[in-house]
């Protein structure tokens, strides 16, 4: 188990904007009638969505009224999965895979360039606040390793260089074009691909 | 090999595009209605007859699953669940069809719907394949728009709907009803089975879950029909199956291949052998983490299924191979894997939520040299008190990987960690607890 805690400072309030409310509706309408609860882990993705990447405690009460149920479950459903941020992590979060698919590949690299651009130590804000890093369990990503994942996007394929010039896009601002940074496609094989021949060539 | 049109994901590397047209070229919703129409004891019976087993891991037989759901629908609805949560290190598979094939996922998901009587089809995906949803999103956007969704779905008289439901993080949700209780709003942690979900699952209603390969496999299979299926791979491991390699081989990659075909086929042909030559490969995990791993030795002839893994004491689970060269340190590697299901455990049963972080510190110390000769024993006798003691078959999952190192890597880590907890010589020791027994007047 991750041991997981929410911030020290919390703001006071928080509310769905027009188009979180919207969005929000749309997911409590997937589920049956009375069973709104399910709605939850979207919900709380939204309110981090809006609320610059991470979840405050007014977020959990909030959503907890919204949707009809005791503030504790949602509290509980909110410490348990490891995707809710419970602190600020920034504007750009960025997760390096170093499970051992990734590890046995280098991703210790990719570790090594995000204590040199970010942070020297994870979770913590960059100088400027607008970035953190985090070590993370197995992203599903193991025949492009080493990658991480920066908000949504999958950036694979890296080396130590390519993270820094990833890394240093980020922090001026801008969105890297995300995918295998070798310029292979997808998970081929790459320069030996044995199968599906006439499709590719055609 | 394989033959190119013996191969069900045809778009697997995304030569062709997603979209529907391009998937009704490769034959996807071309005669969905001819299928429905032969009835559901046919569709179940064309799948036991093409002995399809689930791609999830724990190899269960398809149409056996299926034949579970009540045969009529009582008081309470029949709902069909998608298992798209793959978090298995070592595993990419799913990613590639929701992206790249969604709508052979859709199909199956009508077809199967159809078979078991459900109308609201649930797909799970893991929270960080966010992207790869939103294009499965736009693929179920897309079915609706041609009616092949929704009510009389693609002309067959079935209503259905499917909702994405996003995870956010925990590889337990993987577990079938830990991903039940996800859906519900609550937080991943197993049930106790039985009662089975086939007939107490989601909301309490019948419910029937496979993973995303399983299902996106079977328009085809109801196509070419059951006995091309069985025809290829061997008695009960049958088909063909998405392998993921990855480690420390030249071209990682996926591909879709028959059962049964050899390991050092797949490493050497497709994925451009191992970094170093094969004589550098120390160990392959041959079904995603929580699989034994296997020596080289036992490498050269290993095939690739469900029962020659299990004679290995290994198993092909979700098929997702890590090679590891003689380059890495082999303990090293399995401590990083205890450390994920140290990370992962949901914290339910005792034996796996301590008992993990257990085998997690002492491989970090064995890694290190740090441990003493009878740990080695003792790491041993803490992975038999999580496997079997665990509501779930993850917390087995989690010791396997460490059974799988002391089996084979046994003297490796001996003869690294050989410090001896007894005191040989009379020191005095003050910090010592049991310094009386080295002191003669108290022996």
């Amino acid at each position: 188990m991750s041991l997981r805690r929410p911030a020290k400072d919390q703001p006071e309030s928080f509310e769905f904007n027009a188009s979180s409310l919207e969005a929000a509706n749309v997911i409590v309408a997937k589920y049956p009638k009375g069973k709104q609860q399910s709605a939850v882990m979207a919900l709380l993705y939204i309110a981090q969505k809006q609320n610059n990447n991470w979840i405050p405690l007014a977020a959990m009460k909030y959503i907890a009224k919204f949707l009809d149920m005791p503030y504790i479950k949602v509290y509980e459903v909110a410490t348990f999965y490891t995707m809710y941020n419970l602190a600020p992590v920034g504007k750009y979060f960025v997760q390096v895979c170093t499970t051992t698919p990734c590890m046995i590949r280098g991703a210790n690299q990719l570790v090594e360039a995000c204590k040199e651009k970010i942070s020297e130590n994870e979770c913590e804000l960059s100088n400027d606040k607008s970035c953190s890093w985090m070590e993370v369990e197995c992203l599903g990503a193991c025949v492009n390793a080493p990658m991480m994942q920066i908000n949504d996007d999958y950036y694979e394929d890296l080396d130590k260089q390519k993270t820094l010039d990833v890394l240093d896009k980020i922090l001026n601002g801008e969105t890297p074009k995300p995918g295998s940074y070798r310029g292979r496609i997808n998970n081929e094989p790459e320069n030996n691909r044995k199968t599906l021949m006439d499709l590719k060539n055609a | 090999m394989l033959k190119d049109q013996d191969r069900i994901f045809q778009n697997l590397y995304n030569d062709k595009g997603s979209d529907v047209t391009s998937s009704q070229e490769r034959g996807d919703w071309v005669n969905t209605k001819e299928i429905t129409d032969k009835g559901r004891e046919w569709i179940i019976n064309e799948i036991k007859e093409s002995q399809l087993r689930g791609r999830g891991g724990a190899g269960f037989p398809t149409g056996l699953k299926w034949s579970f759901a009540p045969k009529e629908v009582g008081s309470r609805p029949h709902y069909l669940v998608i298992n798209g949560d793959e978090s298995e290190p070592g595993t990419c598979k799913d990613r590639d069809i929701l992206r790249f094939e969604p709508h052979k996922l859709i199909e199956g998901c009508l077809i199967a719907s159809y078979a078991v009587q459900a109308h609201v089809c649930y797909i799970y995906i893991r929270g960080e394949y966010f992207v790869d949803g939103q294009k499965l999103q736009a693929a179920i956007d897309e079915a609706y728009e041609k009616k092949l969704l929704g009510k009389n779905a693609a002309g067959t008289g079935w209503d259905l709907d499917i909702y994405i439901h996003y995870g956010a993080g925990a590889y337990i949700c993987g577990e079938e009803t830990a991903l039940l209780e996800s859906i519900e709003g609550k937080k991943g942690q197993p049930r106790l089975k039985p009662p089975f979900p086939a007939l107490i699952g989601l909301y309490g209603c019948p419910t029937i879950i496979n993973n995303v390969e399983t299902i996106a496999v079977v328009p085809t299979i109801l196509r070419r029909g059951g006995k091309w299926f069985a025809s290829l791979g061997r008695e009960k491991n049958t088909g063909t199956k998405i392998f993921c390699i990855s480690g420390n081989v030249n071209n990682p990659c996926n591909v879709e291949e028959e059962m049964n075909i050899p390991l050092k086929e797949l490493i050497e042909v497709h994925a451009g052998g191992v970094i170093g030559g094969w004589d550098n490969l120390q160990a392959v995990i041959p079904g995603g983490s929580s699989m034994p791993l296997i020596p080289k030795d036992k490498c050269e002839t290993l095939t690739m299924d469900f029962d020659s893994l299990m004679a290995e004491k290994s198993g092909l689970g979700t098929a997702g191979i890590v090679v590891i060269n003689k380059d890495q340190d082999i303990i090293k590697c399995m401590a990083r894997i205890a450390r994920f299901y140290k990370h992962e455990s949901c914290g339910q049963c005792t034996p796996c939520r301590e008992g993990s972080g257990w085998m997690w510190r002492m491989l970090e110390r064995m890694a290190k040299g740090d441990a003493t000769k009878d740990e080695v024993d003792m790491l041993g006798d803490v992975t038999n008190q999580i496997a079997g003691h665990t509501i779930c078959a993850f917390g087995e999952g989690s010791s396997w990987p460490v059974q799988g190192l002391l089996r084979h890597f046994k003297k490796e880590i001996e003869k690294r960690n050989n410090l001896d907890p007894i005191v040989q010589k009379k020191n005095n020791i003050p910090y010592l607890v049991d310094q009386h027994l080295l002191d003669k007047k108290n022996a």
